[in-house]
């Protein structure tokens, strides 16, 4: 049986297991009804051009871990910004971890999915948000919706702040041979209020692993969130990360997406404006080696008038990697005075790397800056020479380089742990060690 | 200490250097003039190794130790300097990061330990006041929205810094008002000892007042074609470079 096939008939089985009377069942049948009439994506869609998911779907992935599996929190503290504090949603293989979890509902709910699915004092939060921005149409964000079960729940009243980030953590344990997850996030971030978010998938074998994650974040008025996506994940992991993000009126939304690993990873991030005066920002650094593949497929849509929105991607493509970009951005008719900026630069240091970046504006409002830029090229040979001939060899040089090169995308992380975090991954990427933080 | 032998150099095979030879001792300085275009900043880049140029023939003697075949990074840890017409914007590496990077790697590279702290943010500080530098220009990302000035005066800090045994500056009067020249020059000079060697590239003579060279060559063609002492200078200053052209010609 195909994937497909897998995923349709085990959805009875899922139902054994979850309230069929909740009204969210309704929803998550209806997205069932989706998925089984769309199937998988294939390069036939326009928007799945450069991504195959072919060979994932021919993997027999188990749908439901067989079992509950603990870890060590001493095994996998490396993957937590261990140096700050920070409350933390922790699954393994699927399943909520208490172990290894620190959630709060003082002032601030930071729980779980699974609690706001079912307990009735979420429940009329969840029939206001519930998949009220992901999409009802595209298949794998349905497929999500039909199975979504567990997840990271937040919900930050007005004028609250959590007093650290965020952490969402998924782990796989390789426990099972093969294993796909569907995690399910709902963030709700009410007015005037902020949230810090780093979210990771991490798995510690060499087990295929295949995510497919949805996320929806409602930011009210003047709300600010930041969320950070680390995929630095093993190189037989796949994610297909949807996040959804419905904006009011001055909110500050920011998302960057830090990709140095996994096999196959697909980012669709899509931010919807319904408001005036706010700012959208989608910043991103890649690099890749070996035979990875990662995808950013972002949306802007530009509803009202008077806001911005920012995308700025940088990629480093090695090896045999590959990399797509797509950046569309629609401005309605009534959205005048939209400045809408669009930018992603990709150089590529092996003859076998490939970039497919495209630009895609669609603009109804005759009164509105849009700008996007992409290029594609190879490291400046005079910069190279300037360095080298104050002595820094060739290879610190390009490191340098490089650095400097996605130094944009890192100067706005506002969490320096973090941001010091992200610039040891990177230089452990390029293979140098330049003793020194941007 | 340095020995320049009938040194020919191409690019996309046209030829630019025609058969340098050049001698510089230890504690001398030499100025190369000539008109535009007749291969002054391409011996520049050559010296210091510039991928770009391929050396048909000849070679470049450092110390006795012929560079040709060495890496730019290898010539700039034998101690070669070349201060750039163009210095190259890099931005997010910050001046001090940058010079830290460099020093440390030509140590590393004679098998010393890295400069400590301390020690390294005292010599910025040092040579940053030599040149009249300001602390806070140490922190901006290299080159970047510099002034020409400033970018001329950042490249003498860094020489300063790396305390070549032959430094080549390249056009370093280009772009400088006549304060900046003269806190550019009073820095070289500040540099100059008995052990070390200044190569002075430049178009015109007014640089030359304030380095003021023992030997001065005259380029034209990609050959060394006229050589005198300083006075050589003021005579190219007054007749041009016609004279020297017509003169190669016969």
């Amino acid at each position: 049986m195909d994937l497909k096939g897998k995923l349709v008939s085990s959805f009875m089985a899922f139902e054994n297991n979850v309230d069929i009377d909740h009204p969210v069942h309704d929803v998550r049948t209806e997205a069932m009804k989706n998925f089984e009439k769309k199937g998988f994506p294939s390069k036939k869609d326009e928007a799945w051009k450069y991504t195959s998911l072919n060979s994932l779907q021919k993997i027999d992935f188990s749908i439901f871990p067989k079992q509950d599996n603990a870890l060590d929190y001493k095994d996998v503290k490396k993957y937590f910004i261990h140096d700050i504090d920070t409350y933390k949603i922790v699954f393994i293989d699927g399943i909520y971890s208490s172990n290894l979890s620190e959630t709060t509902h003082d002032g601030v709910d930071i729980c779980l999915m699974s609690s706001a699915l079912t307990k009735p004092m979420y429940k009329a939060v969840i029939d206001v948000y519930f998949n009220k921005v992901a999409s009802k149409e595209e298949s794998l964000t349905t497929l999500n919706t039909a199975f979504s079960r567990e997840g990271a729940y937040i919900y930050i009243p007005k004028n609250k702040m959590p007093k650290k980030p965020v952490e969402i953590v998924h782990f796989a344990t390789g426990n099972e041979s093969t294993l796909m997850l569907q995690p399910r996030n709902l963030i709700i971030v009410e007015e005037n209020a902020e949230l810090q978010v780093i979210e990771r998938h991490q798995s510690l074998t060499s087990n295929e692993v295949l995510t497919n994650s949805v996320t929806e974040i409602f930011a009210a008025k003047s709300a600010i969130v930041d969320y950070y996506k680390v995929q630095n994940d093993a190189a037989t992991a796949s994610l297909i990360d949807n996040t959804y993000i419905n904006q009011k009126s001055k909110s500050f939304v920011n998302v960057h997406t830090f990709s140095f690993g996994g096999k196959l990873t697909r980012n669709n991030l899509n931010f919807y404006q319904n408001g005036e005066y706010m700012d959208s920002t989608m910043k991103g650094v890649t690099i890749l080696g070996e035979k990875q593949h990662v995808d950013h497929h972002t949306l802007v849509h530009h509803i009202e008038p008077n806001c911005e929105s920012h995308q700025d991607y940088k990629g480093i493509y090695g090896e045999n990697s590959t990399g797509v970009f797509n950046g569309k951005i629609i401005v309605d008719k009534i959205a005048q005075k939209t400045n809408a900026f669009q930018q992603n630069n990709n150089i590529l240091i092996s003859d076998k790397a490939t970039i497919n970046t495209k630009p895609q504006l669609e603009i109804f409002a005759d009164d509105v800056k849009c700008s996007h830029g992409c290029t594609i090229g190879q490291l400046d040979e005079d910069a190279m020479f300037y360095l080298q001939s104050r002595g820094i060899p060739e290879k610190e040089a390009r490191a340098l380089l490089m650095y400097a090169f996605a130094n944009n995308v890192l100067e706005s992380v506002r969490i320096p742990e973090l941001k010091a975090r992200i610039n040891k991954l990177i230089a452990k990427k390029l293979g140098v060690n330049l003793g020194f933080d941007l | 200490m340095l020995k320049i032998n009938d040194l020919h150099a191409s690019v996309e095979d046209k030829e630019i250097l025609n058969g340098i030879n050049l001698e510089v001792n230890a504690g001398e300085v030499h100025a190369i003039m000539g008109p535009n275009g007749s291969g002054k900043s391409t011996l520049a880049a050559v010296i210091a190794g510039k991928e770009e140029f391929e050396v048909t023939k000849g070679n470049v003697v450092l110390d006795g130790e012929d560079l040709v075949d060495d890496a730019p990074e290898e010539r700039a840890h034998k101690g070669v300097f070349l201060s750039f017409q163009y210095p190259v914007e890099i931005p997010g590496v910050s001046v001090t990061n940058f010079m830290k990077t460099a020093i440390n790697e030509t140590r590393k590279a004679k098998g010393l330990e890295d400069m400590p702290a301390n020690q390294m943010l005292k010599l910025i500080r040092e040579k940053a006041e030599m040149l009249e530098i300001d602390r806070k220009f140490l922190s901006r990302s290299l080159n970047e929205g510099f002034s020409g000035g400033e970018k001329k005066r950042n490249e003498i800090f860094q020489m300063a810094m790396l305390e070549p045994k032959l430094a080549i500056l390249d056009e370093t009067d280009s772009g400088l008002d006549i304060d900046a020249l003269r806190i550019v020059a009073n820095g070289v000079n500040k540099l100059k000892s008995k052990d070390n060697a200044v190569i002075v590239i430049t178009h015109y003579q007014r640089l030359l007042e304030y380095i003021v060279p023992d030997f001065v060559h005259v380029l034209h063609n990609g050959r060394i074609v006229k050589s005198g002492g300083k006075e050589l200078a003021l005579e190219l200053e007054e007749k041009g470079y016609d004279w020297i052209k017509n003169e190669a010609v016969v």
